[in-house]
């Protein structure tokens, strides 16, 4: 990053951070305390399964290829997005955030109802795939907005082909933002369970939800949590390390961005398919499926206005206030990765990141455990709800806020601080005012997240509140699906909005990078 | 965009902690804390398109206001656990025999009262009283009614480990009502056939799922030919898509360990204890009315003698194993064992 400062973090910065930190582990403190008291005996015996091995297997081969897609289909994406010659650019852009609306069991669930033998890994990474690709088009094309061409043209010169100079002038500008994405989209595969049980594809998410199932048996559950922590942390690492390296390249580049926006002509139709399809078959299919699924069915059970309308309230109520504690839970911790380098900065930042390799059952279950013995009084109301979103999706505000800040040059803040402004004054006229459009961003992928948020929302939820995703599970739980179509419109729709903000917002705020990550 | 300022992100934030406050203490959001007044917390591990107008039904002819927390019984069997004596729940109504098994098993039920559990006949409810047995669901086969005959349906389990059944047989191994058979099938036949039956049903490649419904589905699309799976799945479905149009035909299997009968039921937290709402929302779950709702709308056998079971089923008592108590049923570590030795779990 290229505004960094040599000094040791501010204490109460540091504080701030850490205390963040603690609360996002609580995740964490809970499976500890399961694994510890399951024993030494019992762990061993978790790795006789033969199934383990398959489960762990299934679970990183997944991970790895929705990754590698998502970067195959979202580089160039973000490219036609940023520096092609395109009609109707707005209209391509909202279009690529619009998969960020549809919740992965509801994708999996109309195209499974369109082809019925779509099964196991092969459908599991196409569903997922499309689901996640903006995780990577959105900040890729924030980066390449913000970046120069003006190195591809000194390799052009220097007589490169176009492929090799944007290789040696363009990707190291965007490597971070698209490392930053890939993590994203490797921790939400590593955590999604809709998508993959719908396809019966077993993995680690499966196997936990059915230990907690069938099996009342938790221990054996937290074991295969613990599990898939290691493998989000081994992800979170290794992105860390990479991105290392990709910021002292990229700390060589200055100068003045300049832009080329390349002709595509005989490109256009695949380019044009490149950024259609993808949103096609993630939103346009598994709504049609439904619509269709809603007139064809017999008994379309007792539909209440009001009911839809109270969940919907709801549902925006609640990922509004997850939202904001994500934003709090994320800004000590991004602006510290932001400006600040060492271990405690590393640990802090990777801790932060953690919650994202987790299922939402697991994360339900340690906050009811941990707000009854914290809080009693807010057990099971809409405050530990919202915590929980805030707990559950904080890693993805940190990467925006973090790419957000690091934007702002440290030099602006020097003067506000030689004018005699504080710190915390300086953060609020300077840094913050200039970040302001990232955190917006991280903002609202938040609220988008949390909309469609289930097992979580599940356990933890006040008893007789329902959301949009609740109703909806209640319904498609007993194969009413055409019950279920109009609430699936509805969570769509409403998702979409913060969705169409964010590919918007992103629009507006070409100078940051990686402000979705 | 120049919309998102602070402050008006800040206005927003305010108000939407105002707004959550204000959810929180709205009485009808039946946070733990609003205690003294009549509100009856029932956890419904059924689903809310099933049982809800049932229980709207109960506030109707009781007065008695009820909130009802609708989750899976796993996912409720998990809470209560984590929540234990916490738990603002009163009654937990279940789907299965086995999460009310493993929460009186962690001491958090308190007793049914002796003239209210011996309205339900032995063996369809539990041996000490803990919990009630509500209504009762039947093991079958589930088969893809173009590709096989009523004859050609093999009438016991046993029959689906042999070759000719490779690669076509689907079920859920994380299922309950599955583990329940199979702990059926350990108390029955011992636990070395069941071992070998796991063995060999697990060698013959088959389709696992991850619940009943989805067992089902993948019949009624053609992609398995059998299926194992309780009864009453196949009726909600025939509501949802009309009977005519099911592919999947039913096969009941009396006297196999593969058919047994499982129960739905209810218990009585600990913290409930002789709280006359809990007892009569319990005592209606038993009444004829409430009997008769499982009979008509969900399928479901009655437990309470004298009611007549859904049309065109057979009758609960040739289904019945005698030998088989479901008291047995709770050695379900056993179970899990066989089933994670042989890879299936």
């Amino acid at each position: 990053m290229p505004h960094l400062r040599a000094a040791r973090p501010p204490r109460a910065l540091l504080v701030a951070a850490v205390v963040a930190c603690a609360l996002a582990a609580i995740p964490l403190g809970y499976l500890l305390v399961r694994v510890g008291s399951a024993g030494f005996e019992d762990v061993l015996a978790v790795f006789d399964r033969p199934r383990v091995p398959v489960l762990i297997g299934n679970t990183v081969l997944l991970a790895a290829s929705v990754t590698l897609s998502t970067v195959a289909i979202g580089v160039p994406s973000a490219f036609l997005l940023a520096r092609a010659r395109l009609r109707a650019r707005a209209v391509w852009t909202v279009l690529a955030a619009l998969p960020l609306a549809v919740p992965s069991y509801l994708a999996a669930y109309g195209w499974l109802a369109a082809l019925p033998w779509m099964q196991g890994f092969w459908a599991a990474w196409f569903v997922l795939t499309l689901v996640a690709v903006p995780y990577v088009t959105l900040p890729v094309a924030a980066a390449l907005r913000a970046g120069t061409t003006g190195l591809d043209d000194v390799a052009r010169t220097l007589g490169r082909g176009p492929l090799a100079a944007f290789r040696l002038g363009t990707w190291p500008q965007i490597r971070p933002a698209v490392l930053a994405g890939a993590l994203l989209v490797c921790l939400y595969t590593l955590s999604d369970f809709g998508g993959v049980a719908l396809f019966r594809y077993q993995v680690l998410t499966t196997a936990i939800q059915q230990a907690y199932g069938a099996s009342f048996n938790r221990d054996y559950a937290a074991i295969l949590a613990s599990l898939l922590v290691l493998l989000a942390l081994t992800v979170v690492i290794a992105e860390q390390f990479a991105r290392g390296r990709a910021a002292r390249q990229f700390g060589a580049v200055t100068g003045q961005p300049r832009q080329r926006r390349v002709r595509l002509g005989q490109w256009t139709a695949p380019a044009v398919v490149l950024l259609a399809v993808p949103s096609a078959l993630a939103v346009a299919v598994p709504v049609t499926v439904l619509v269709v699924r809603l007139f064809e069915a017999q008994t379309l059970r007792a539909f209440h206005p009001a009911e839809l309308v109270a969940a919907t309230g709801n549902t925006v109520l609640l990922s509004a206030g997850g939202a904001l504690v994500a934003i709090a839970l994320a800004l000590p911790i991004g602006v510290l990765a932001a400006r600040y380098r060492g271990r405690v900065v590393r640990a802090v930042e990777t801790t932060g990141y953690l919650a994202l390799g987790l299922p939402g059952i697991v994360v339900g279950l340690s906050l009811v455990f941990f707000s009854l013995a914290a809080v009693p009084a807010l057990y099971q109301t809409a405050f530990v709800l919202a915590f929980a979103y805030g707990v559950l999706f904080m890693p993805k505000a940190i990467g925006g806020i973090r790419g957000a800040t690091a934007q702002v040059p440290t030099s602006l803040e020097d003067v506000s601080r030689t004018l005699g402004n504080g710190r915390l004054r300086t953060w609020w006229l300077v840094t913050a005012r200039l970040a302001r459009p990232g955190i917006a961003a991280a903002a609202l992928l938040v609220a988008v997240t949390a909309m469609k948020e289930l097992p979580a929302t599940l356990l933890l939820r006040p008893t007789g509140t329902d959301t949009l995703a609740t109703e909806l599970w209640s319904r498609t739980d007993v194969s009413a699906y055409g019950a279920a179509a109009p609430y699936a419109v509805t969570l769509i729709l409403v998702a979409a909005v913060p969705a169409f903000l964010l590919s918007h917002a992103r629009a507006g705020a070409g100078e940051l990078e990686e402000a979705t990550a | 965009m120049r919309s998102f300022r602070p402050v008006l992100a800040l206005g927003a934030g305010v108000a939407v902690a105002l707004t959550l406050a204000a959810c929180t203490a709205s009485p009808e959001s039946g946070s733990p804390s609003t205690e003294g007044e009549d509100t009856l917390t029932i956890y419904a591990g059924r689903n809310e398109a099933l049982v809800g107008p049932l229980l709207e039904q109960f506030t109707e002819d009781t007065g008695i206001e009820i909130d009802v927390r609708y989750a899976t019984s796993p996912e409720l069997n998990a809470l209560l656990l984590e929540e234990g004596e916490r738990t603002p729940a009163e009654v937990f109504l279940s789907q299965d025999a086995g999460a009310l098994g493993s929460i009186a098993n962690a001491g958090l039920t308190s007793p049914i009262p002796a003239e209210l559990a011996d309205l339900i006949p032995a063996g369809f409810t539990s041996d000490d009283d803990s919990w009630i047995g509500v209504t009762g669901r039947a093991r079958v086969i589930a088969y893809d009614g173009e590709h096989l005959t009523p004859e050609t349906v093999p009438d016991t389990v046993d029959a689906l480990a042999a070759p000719e059944w490779k690669g076509r047989v689907a079920f859920a191994p994380g299922n309950a009502s599955f583990q329940s058979f199979i702990t059926a099938l350990r108390v029955l036949e011992g636990e070395e056939a069941a071992a070998e039956w796991v063995d060999a049903i697990a060698a013959n490649d088959p389709i696992l799922t991850d619940n009943n419904l989805a067992t089902l589905d993948l019949v009624n699309e053609g992609q398995a030919d059998i299926g194992l799976i309780n009864h009453y799945y196949w009726f909600e479905r025939a509501a949802e898509e009309g009977e005519e149009n099911m592919r999947a035909q039913l096969e009941f299997l009396p006297g196999d360990p593969g058919g047994i009968v499982n129960v739905s039921g209810a218990a009585i937290l600990k913290g409930a204890e002789g709280d006359p709402d809990a007892l009569a929302f319990v005592e209606y779950l038993v009444s004829e009315k409430a009997q008769r709702y499982f009979v008509e709308d969900t399928f479901e056998y009655p437990l309470l003698p004298g009611i007549a079971a859904p049309e065109g089923l057979p009758s609960l008592d040739s289904l019945v194993n005698p030998e088989l108590d479901l008291a047995d049923l709770e050695s379900l570590e056993q179970t899990q064992q066989v089933l994670a030795d042989a890879g299936l779990l």
